[in-house]
């Protein structure tokens, strides 16, 4: 089959589809085990330096923030992140001088509440480096062809673009239309955080809401970390196992973090916290400010549950809670007009 | 003249407009939103509202901050996944697709990655996200954005998303789905659609106010005036008295 383009991005991730099945064999058991652990002990044994990180969740939705700060506690370094759609993860974790190359599909903004201070200087000013491009739905197909064990998944997505030219994707033609087809290379981060609603000792998890690309990804991790809001007993899962998104072989550490995606949306317990987001922006516009924010949030605290005291504990939990809910309506400290 | 409505709302209004009932549309953040939900409440009841992380069909209670907050699924039709979306649109079951951007050119090909050099950016933007996604597979695109000479460009920095790339034929030599591609582009100057004939960007109406004159001294590329250009409606009282319901705290709409 002829290459009829291929893009010039670096290609992260990839592993020949044998290879992959035999670092399955080797390395993830299927032996129904209690994976309980704490966060220090399962980011100090799983994330190495260098590795390739990824979050499930999406933007600031029901991303494992309290794993992603003990990276930053544990100093990690020269981490390459996988930009699908990273919001306040890549911004944290780059800011902290942990990831210095990066795969986008999505990062370096906020959404709605504009662009992110400091990961934007250090890309802007070459200390962390954007590798490849990819859109969305590039990036989960990625995931999606790691899932299902095969080298490349076929699209019709980023064909004419710069995208594509700085993705590692290729395009060829399609045996069967005769068209031009990109062919997204599998993607297997080396570690996967998850922050899930519920999830038993020996991994079983599940979440309420949407799932966004947590199928594809949990599949496609070689390591994966699940922090849950509550450890359930084994028979919660076995009563509605048609609710649980990732089985326990996949799992590689589960821990209990109580409000563990704080400051971001946690579907059907607590909403986005956006004092705690508007504080980091705003700090975040200087180097100085930034190292307040670790100094006080991260490096000057020994958990979650300490941190979760600085940012009103217990009554600013209720209170998100209450708005997530539709109870209460929401505060919207400085959030900026829509930039177009 | 003095008006009593902001650009936002008449770009919300204009936009919701040519949204029609019974068919789908793939939303992202701010606007977008607002002219979704707009066009529910009033003249498309059963529009089909779907967000990329996996939002089918809701009925969006307030404006979400995200497109993955959880009022993009509030008492929706499914909580799905982003595979599940994206899948349906390049399957070819979304109609319209919402997008912004920082640069567009004549084709409505689209900037969101880089101003400057993509190795070496002076300003480094956010990427693709789901836009290169919706450009390449909805049928018809819908572009909102600002307008002036260094956002309607003769030439984009980084082409992000797919409009008609080069011309007529274009999307389709490069493999992107027939019959796909951007419908309208709405700016706070005019609204504009896209020659048959030559894929480029043609004035349809300006806004209340604004000349023809006014359009092109705002483009950096030509812009094809036809005979006819039109004049769109402001947005009336009980439409902005809505806008203000789906977006109480003016995180879009403004103040």
């Amino acid at each position: 089959m002829d290459v009829l383009q291929a893009g010039q991005g670096t290609l992260i991730g990839w592993h020949d589809p044998d290879e992959q099945r035999a670092w399955v064999a080797a390395n993830k058991s299927r032996a129904l085990k209690d994976k309980r652990t704490t966060l220090r002990e399962a980011i100090a044994e799983t994330v190495s330096d260098g590795a390739l990180l990824a979050c499930g969740g999406f933007g600031h939705i029901r991303v494992s923030m309290a794993a992603v700060y003990e990276i930053v506690r544990q100093r990690k370094r020269n981490l390459t992140f996988c930009g699908k759609t990273a919001v306040h993860d890549s911004d944290i974790l780059i800011a902290a001088g942990c990831v210095n190359r990066i795969e986008v599909a999505y990062a370096f903004g906020h959404e709605l509440r504009g662009l992110s201070p400091a990961s934007r200087r250090a890309v802007e000013h070459g200390r962390c480096q954007v590798v490849a491009e990819i859109s969305n739905a590039g990036y989960q197909w990625r995931f999606l062809a790691a899932a299902m064990g095969l080298p490349f998944i076929p699209t019709r997505v980023m064909l004419g673009t710069d995208t594509l030219a700085h993705s590692s994707a290729r395009v060829v033609e399609d045996p069967f239309s005769g068209k031009p087809v990109a062919l997204l290379p599998a993607c297997y981060p080396d570690v996967v955080l998850m922050h899930v609603h519920r999830c038993d000792r020996h991994g079983n998890a599940q979440i309420d809401g949407i799932a966004i690309e947590d199928f594809e990804l949990a599949r496609a991790a070689r390591r994966l970390i699940v922090t849950t809001e509550e450890i359930v007993d084994e028979e919660v899962i076995r009563s509605q196992p048609w609710r649980t998104l990732v089985p326990y072989y996949l799992v590689d550490a589960v821990v209990e973090v109580r409000y563990g995606a704080h400051p971001t949306l946690m579907p059907g317990q607590y909403y986005f916290d956006e004092e705690h987001i508007h504080k980091w922006l705003e700090l975040s516009t200087t180097e100085e400010g930034v190292a307040e924010y670790f100094e006080r949030y991260v490096y000057g605290v020994e958990s979650h549950a300490e941190y979760l005291e600085l940012i009103g504990g217990e009554a600013q939990m209720e209170y998100l809670r209450q708005v997530e809910l539709l109870e209460t309506p929401l505060r919207t400290p400085g959030v900026e007009e829509e930039r177009r | 003249m003095s008006q009593d409505y902001n650009s936002t709302e008449l770009l919300a209004t204009v936009a919701a407009g040519l949204l029609e009932d019974n068919k789908s549309v793939f939303v992202g953040t701010g606007l977008p939103m607002i002219a979704a939900m707009l066009a529910q409440r009033t003249h498309a009841p059963n529009l089909l509202i779907v967000f990329e992380a996996g939002g089918i069909g809701p009925q969006v209670p307030v404006l979400p901050i995200s497109v993955g907050d959880s009022r993009t699924f509030y008492r929706a039709v499914a909580a799905s996944s982003m595979h599940d979306v994206m899948s349906a649109s390049q399957a070819g079951y979304l109609d319209y697709g919402f997008l912004g951007a920082a640069q567009i050119d004549r084709y409505g090909n689209l900037n969101t990655t880089v101003i400057g050099e993509w190795a070496n950016p002076t300003v480094r933007l956010p990427g693709s996200g789901g836009a290169n996604d919706v450009g390449s597979s909805c049928w018809r695109t819908i572009i909102v954005m600002r307008q002036d000479r260094r956002r309607f460009v003769e030439r984009l920095d980084f082409l992000t998303t797919p409009g008609y790339l080069d011309g007529p034929g274009a999307r389709e030599r490069a493999g992107l789905p027939a019959g796909s591609g951007p419908y309208r582009v709405i700016t706070q100057l005019g609204v504009y659609g896209f020659d048959e004939q030559t894929r480029r960007m043609m004035v349809l109406a300006t806004h209340p106010g604004v000349t023809v004159d006014e359009l092109q001294a705002n483009s950096g590329f030509e812009l094809i005036v036809p005979a006819q250009v039109g004049t769109t409606e402001p947005p009336p009282p009980e439409v902005r008295r809505t806008l203000r319901e789906i977006d109480p705290t003016g995180m879009v709409i403004g103040k």
